[in-house]
């Protein structure tokens, strides 16, 4: 499928990925060129056929909900951006 | 020394030869002095001869065990708790993890000692190693090729004898594409054998630890350390662990080696087919059987792999967000604009490729004809094999069509460069386990012979690597500038 601009967009928000007007073409034509050549799979019947989501079929593990981890707040949030008082800082959401 | 496989050396250690510090400061040395390889992201002595300190106290109050003081080089994806974790990527150029992956752990446990972390396509998502924000890295056997990829720093700094050995991750190739184009063994264990947790996620369903090594015997002592259930990874398959080098020795007669037709098609290198039917024929003389088998969907599995894997990528790498950890861009206007700048400024361009094919195959009104088609291939593909399996005991074929190509070649075409691991990603969506071992060289450059067996049958396809290197010198060999 050939994408056009304003689906190269649309992508890039739902991504979180900003696009600069200068690039969207580049991307269009790039992304196209792989779904073209995944479509290949089209080739093949697979309406009978159940998917496969793990290679051996498994189904995962769960563990009891129970906390197993320490609080190590302050070493994790040595590796943010931006803290305060224990909090992750972020641009202003709500006037 | 530095000619010295883990085997070799882990004697040496235990007859006090040299102290775990001494060989730590002799790699460190030779780190150093082939710094133009580009193997290495972080390199930090004072943190590895601590390490081999420690380990020498181990070997003196007899706690020691197999490979322990023996320094190694991890793949820059596994978190190491003070020391960078880039996952060559600048969106974690700034990334020390507070805790160290299962992996390094039991690595640690043992006494081996970290010589540093080696370069990598960024999130693993290459074959080439050229997608790193820290660099391309070189072959050691023509500084003008690639490595390989995804694993390529682990790979050339073993090759070059920067480390006796190194760890690596593999979604659709990436240690036995880089093993192959280097001249290493490099195995793939079986889907969940080797736990995931604390190694960087690209794509769940397909993302298996491994390591790149010099013999089949050593990548057998080595998965011995990294083997085993893990509670903390979900995906981490609670089946016996054996002892991998015991069946190392095993009687090759009678073992049936399935050759998929589709392996040796139009797309094969003359030379690298050459190559891989005279290792065949090595193994014929040890008593094993060719069978020809058929793969019929081979051809699909690059376009199923190319959906499957960047939708689960998509998803793994919203975790990137600017707010917790790594990269957060200088410029924005509200929270949304901080989102996608800082991803934007922080991922390169194959990676933002890959988010974004992912995004589309996995949104409303494209879901089905994309990743729910290719998990249904999937099973298709993971079909093949198991018919395959009930007329043979392992798979072979050449790990990759071609030698290591040259660096820039396919920067500009995503396409041909998929296309380098169409032998390898099969064996990521049926979840089994790969070895790829030297088979001798075209025109100076080493190739591969891929050996897959059916699930958990790790032991079996060591043993065959291992016997055939016990017949060929050519994994002995080492690129001359390296000697």
């Amino acid at each position: 499928m050939a994408l056009d601009k304003q689906t190269v967009f649309k992508i890039a928000r739902l991504a979180r990925i900003y696009v600069d007007e200068v690039d969207v073409d580049r991307y269009a034509s790039e992304l196209s060129t792989i779904l073209e050549f995944v479509e290949q799979m089209d080739k093949v019947d697979t309406d009978n056929v159940a998917p496969l989501s793990h290679p051996q079929d498994r189904v995962l593990r769960l563990r009891e909900d129970k906390v197993t981890e320490k609080d190590q707040r302050d070493v994790f949030q040595a590796a943010a951006p931006a803290t305060e008082n224990g909090l992750y800082l972020v641009p202003k959401v709500i006037d | 020394m530095h000619s010295k496989t883990l085997k070799q050396l882990d004697s040496d250690l235990r007859q006090g030869q040299y102290s775990s510090v001494e060989l730590a400061g002799y790699y460190l040395d030779r780190i150093d002095r082939h710094g133009a390889l580009n193997a290495f992201i972080s390199v930090d002595a004072e943190f590895t001869l601590n390490q081999a300190r420690k380990a020498d106290q181990m070997l003196k109050s007899g706690e020691s065990q197999a490979l322990t003081g023996i320094p190694i080089a991890h793949k820059d994806i596994f978190c190491t708790q003070g020391m960078l974790t880039t996952c060559g990527s600048k969106i974690l150029h700034n990334f020390v993890p507070p805790y160290d992956a299962t992996l390094i752990e039991r690595c640690k446990t043992r006494g081996l000692v970290n010589l540093g972390k080696t370069n990598m396509d960024e999130f693993a998502m290459g074959s080439s190693n050229e997608s790193s924000y820290y660099g391309p890295v070189k072959n050691p056997w023509d500084k003008h090729r690639v490595p390989g990829g995804s694993s390529g720093g682990s790979a050339a700094a073993v090759a070059a004898r920067l480390a006796a050995a190194a760890t690596g991750t593999d979604t659709g190739g990436s240690i036995r594409q880089p093993a192959a184009l280097c001249n290493l063994t490099g195995l793939k264990p079986t889907y969940g054998r080797v736990s995931r947790y604390g190694m960087v996620a690209f794509a769940s369903s397909l993302d298996q630890a491994g390591v790149l090594t010099q013999t089949a015997e050593d990548a057998a002592l080595l998965l011995n350390v990294i083997a085993g259930f893990d509670p903390k990874d979900s995906t981490s398959v609670d089946e016996p662990v054996a002892d991998y080098t015991s069946d190392l020795c095993n009687d090759l007669g009678g073992v049936r080696i399935g050759l998929p037709r589709q392996y040796f098609d139009d797309g094969l290198s003359a030379g690298v087919a050459q190559a891989t039917r005279e290792a065949l024929r090595e193994l014929e003389k040890l008593g094993a059987e060719l069978v020809d088998i058929e793969l019929p969907n081979s051809e699909l599995c690059v376009p199923c792999y190319y959906v499957i894997a960047p939708s689960e990528a998509s998803s793994n790498l919203s975790r990137f967000d600017g707010v917790r950890y790594g990269y957060r861009s200088k410029h924005y206007e509200n929270l949304a604009d901080m989102y996608m700048r800082s991803r934007a400024e922080g991922f390169g361009d194959e990676v933002k490729r890959r988010i974004m094919i992912g995004t589309y195959a996995l949104s409303a009104g494209y879901y089905d004809a994309y990743y729910l088609k290719a998990q249904k291939l999937r099973r298709l593909i993971t079909r093949d094999f198991e018919l395959a399996f009930e007329q043979c005991d392992v798979i072979m074929g050449p790990t990759t069509p071609t030698p290591a190509f040259e660096l820039g070649a396919m920067t500009s075409d995503p396409i041909s460069m998929y296309l380098n691991d169409i032998y390898t990603i099969s064996v990521n969506l049926a979840g089994l386990p790969g070895l790829s071992v030297p088979a001798g060289f075209v025109k100076g450059l080493p190739t591969g012979l891929q050996i897959i067996g059916p699930y958990f049958s790790e032991s079996r396809i060591l043993n065959i690597g291992h016997r055939l290197q016990m017949e060929t010198d050519w994994h002995q060999r080492i690129p001359g500038e390296f000697e």
